[in-house]
């Protein structure tokens, strides 16, 4: 009894050693750890990223460790999208391939919500968090210290999901977790609870970066910068951040209820009892639906700011653009049946949101054509961000035609849970989101670090993950016809296996390109005084992040500039007054680097590890921790200084001497 | 000293007395909630719309004394975002009520002809 109270659930049991598979990723994940740990600690470089960058409220330095984030949380989900693939390759009849069902059902749970929560979500808020300040002319975010605070939420509901690898295991009913079999009837273990506590503590510093972003672009963008003299990429983020402060909170509230069930014994999504278990479904893609768009939608900005400037033209139709950005978020809210079609819901319901659904692709298509149009007689580049662009549009109309397929009900009926539909959602989420990141991730580069990424890398790495995603999906639309299911641990229909393993090869194909990815960063880290940026503007860039140095001052910018036409960079370039040094600076006002970002997350975690564990105390250590610091942090009125002009000009001087 | 530009104009600021009202209101409306269901003394519509419109009551509660909206022209943006906000939730509790009770429809017909 005192050990439980002591332990709750956590016993040593929990740590899978029986699992040789498991034993070997945690070895493998810990070893990792440990090089890199070591190397810190080696040259001694933990005061300096403790001083420089965990306890920084630079949107910069906030927005890079995103972005580290999701390349960690990449390597993590696509290691499970191998080993699903590989058992997939083998498991004809008999042989069964080499994953247990249970522990297959977890890969796949995993990968998605490592994918959608921890790769996708932080590669864009990294991207944005660098470049909207930046973009709309401002210091800082609103609210720097909850940027912090977001950051740490998301890192550590990542190292959650992480955790779950060694000790107990992680949810085995899908990313999306529809009960019953989430209950604890059916699954009483800590994998569940794994899933529901990543995505409550992810979710929650998500909802703050929302409101963050919407108070910051409304609130700081620098004079003259109208709404409609907005990047399109601010835009997108703008439109995206409504989303999320809409959305999030049906999340939190759904897995709320979910947790009551689970840990209160109640009843909302039972079997019996007075619960509806259709009522999950329905209020998990009321937010599952408008993510996908809070995914999409950024990478649309991406893609539009990058054929801007390497098409050398104005952006076609910038009003169209920023008009079907909104409109796809109003109609991203009224499509959330399609994804259960077959629950039961009569004809006239289905048709609706079948309708709504297909009405989605004309905005989509609106943008399409904006693009194509804006590279019409343009003097296109094919740098690395045009390949991921070019490579976005054709795939994801291949992508956008099977969704208006899927979105007829009767097809859907047939198509519903086969792999045609996991084919179809990697077909807009890689070539739609994830290229839209990889682009800008190479466009943002020199910005964030005064240097380029190495091109012909960088294009290798295209081109593999191109032919590679056509080999690892084209497969699976075939298998949808099929009628082979989604989430198939094994099978016996020998003509499924050629399929398979096609799509299996197509998976280290996808391989390579990480590899060339890896490499390009090492070249170019290597190479990186021949890749120097030294006018802060290597791309012949359109908007204000060019218009300052590379890296930016800690400060952004010295003078805020004042805006006077859409692609205001440009605009000044053309004018004559794109200077790079003011006349005159003054002091300037900025926050102070705080320790409670990082303390709020690890107590976070504290508390969710302690939740799914059952340990009691410790759960209300974490949580009383979490709103000690927090009142700490809200007592302290130290928290701004200002820069002495002298300082200023010492810093613009320092990034000169660089160049 | 040169500020970042934030124009907080016509965000109304609260005191103790406005958060105690909102706090006090939001208590007392969450309670009348859960008796009406707990004491089940009402026929069941009767508990339906009231704890809806207990629900509706306390939004606009906190929507004032904490969030600080009215209409006041200045601030014209938390008009327009309450006003999208009260259009998706027209849409998803609308939508909601009328997938659940179109299912049911659909499915549980006969379970309740046979009483099962």
């Amino acid at each position: 009894m005192a050990t439980e109270a002591l332990f709750g659930k956590l016993t040593f049991s929990a740590i899978p050693f029986d699992s040789p598979i498991i034993m070997g990723a945690v070895g493998v994940s810990l070893l990792l750890g440990a090089l890199v740990v070591g190397l810190i600690t080696y040259h001694g470089k933990w005061p300096y990223l403790w001083r420089e960058w965990f306890t920084s409220v630079d949107h910069k330095k906030i927005g890079v460790m995103y972005i580290v984030l999701a390349w960690v949380m990449l390597l993590r989900g696509f290691a499970d999208a191998i080993m699903m693939r590989a058992q997939q390759a083998m498991a004809l009849g008999a042989t069964q391939g080499y994953l247990p069902p249970y522990h297959y059902d977890q890969i796949f749970s995993a990968h998605g919500t490592i994918m959608i929560i921890f790769v996708a979500m932080p590669f864009f808020i990294g991207l944005m968090n660098i470049i909207v300040p930046l973009q709309i002319g401002a210091r800082d975010v609103a609210f720097p210290f909850v940027n912090s605070v977001s950051l740490w939420l998301s890192v550590f509901s990542a190292m959650l999901v992480m955790l779950s690898l060694g000790l107990g295991n992680f949810s085995h009913a899908g990313w999306s977790g529809y009960p019953p079999l989430s209950e604890t009837q059916y699954s009483p273990g800590p994998g569940v609870d794994y899933w529901i506590w990543s995505l409550q503590l992810g979710g929650l510093g998500t909802l703050m970066t929302g409101i963050n972003f919407f108070v910051t672009i409304i609130k700081m963008r620098a004079p003259g910068m109208t709404l409609m003299r907005m990047p399109v990429f601010t835009w997108t983020i703008l439109v995206t951040m409504v989303l999320i402060m809409l959305s999030f909170p049906v999340l939190t509230v759904t897995l709320a209820l979910l947790t009551l069930d689970r840990y209160l014994g109640m009843h909302f999504f039972t079997n019996g009892m007075g619960g509806n278990l259709m009522m999950f479904p329905n209020l998990f893609w009321i937010w599952g639906h408008p993510e996908v768009y809070i995914v999409i939608l950024p990478a649309f900005g991406i893609y539009s700011e990058v054929i801007a400037t390497f098409s050398r033209k104005r952006l076609f139709g910038y009003r169209s653009m920023v008009y079907a950005s909104i409109a796809i978020a109003v109609l991203s809210f009224g499509v959330w049946l399609h994804h259960f079609f077959t629950m039961g819901a009569g004809a006239d319901v289905n048709a609706f949101f079948g309708i709504a659904t297909m009405v989605i692709a004309v905005p989509t298509g609106v943008k399409i054509f904006n693009w194509l149009f804006t590279m019409y007689r343009g003097r296109i580049e094919f740098t690395t961000p045009t390949l991921w662009t070019l490579g976005f549009i054709v795939t994801f109309c291949i992508g956008g035609m099977t969704g208006v397929l899927l979105a007829v009900p009767p097809a859907d009926f047939v198509l519903h849970n086969t792999e045609f539909l996991v084919a179809h959602f990697h077909n807009m989420l890689i070539p739609g989101a994830l290229f839209a990141y990889f682009a800008g991730y190479a466009y943002w580069f020199p910005k964030a670090f005064g240097f380029r990424l190495d091109e012909t890398w960088g294009k290798r790495a295209f081109w593999a993950w191109l032919v590679g995603f056509y080999l690892a999906f084209m497969p699976l639309y075939a298998l949808g016809f099929m009628g082979m299911p989604r989430r198939l641990v094994y099978y016996d229909d020998p003509g499924w296996q050629l399929y398979l393993e096609v799509a299996a090869f197509g998976t280290l194909v996808i391989l390579l390109g990480i590899i060339f990815q890896i490499t390009q960063l090492i070249v170019s880290i290597r190479r990186r005084k021949e890749l120097r940026d030294l006018t802060g503007d290597p791309w012949n860039g359109r908007t204000l992040e060019w218009s300052v140095s590379s890296p930016p001052p800690f400060f952004n910018f010295a003078n805020i500039p004042v805006v006077e036409a859409l692609d205001a960079f440009t605009d000044m370039k053309e004018r004559g007054v794109a200077s790079t040094h003011p006349a005159e600076v003054h002091s300037i006002h900025m926050p102070k680097n705080t320790p409670a970002g990082v303390a709020m997350g690890g107590l976070a975690f504290v508390f969710g590890f302690a939740m799914i564990w059952h340990v009691w105390w410790m759960a209300l250590a974490g949580i009383f921790g979490v709103l000690a610091t927090l009142i700490v942090r809200a007592a302290n009125e130290h928290v701004d200084y200002d820069v002495p002009a002298s300082e200023v000009e010492r810093t613009l001087l320092s990034l000169r001497g660089q160049r | 000293m040169e500020r970042q530009p934030v124009d907080s104009s016509g965000a109304g600021r609260g005191t103790l007395k406005s958060y105690a009202t909102g706090f006090v209101l939001s208590l007392t409306l969450t309670v009348l909630a859960f008796g009406l269901v707990m004491r089940g003394a009402l026929p069941l519509p009767g508990i339906l719309f009231g704890i809806i419109g207990a629900a509706v009551v306390q939004i606009v509660v906190q929507m004032h004394y904490f969030l600080h909206l009215d209409a006041s022209s200045s601030q014209r943006w938390n008009v327009m975002v309450l006003v999208y906000t009260v259009l998706i939730i027209a849409i998803l509790v609308g939508g909601t009520l009328w997938i659940m009770f179109n299912m049911r429809d659909h499915m549980m017909a006969v379970s309740m002809l046979t009483g099962h």
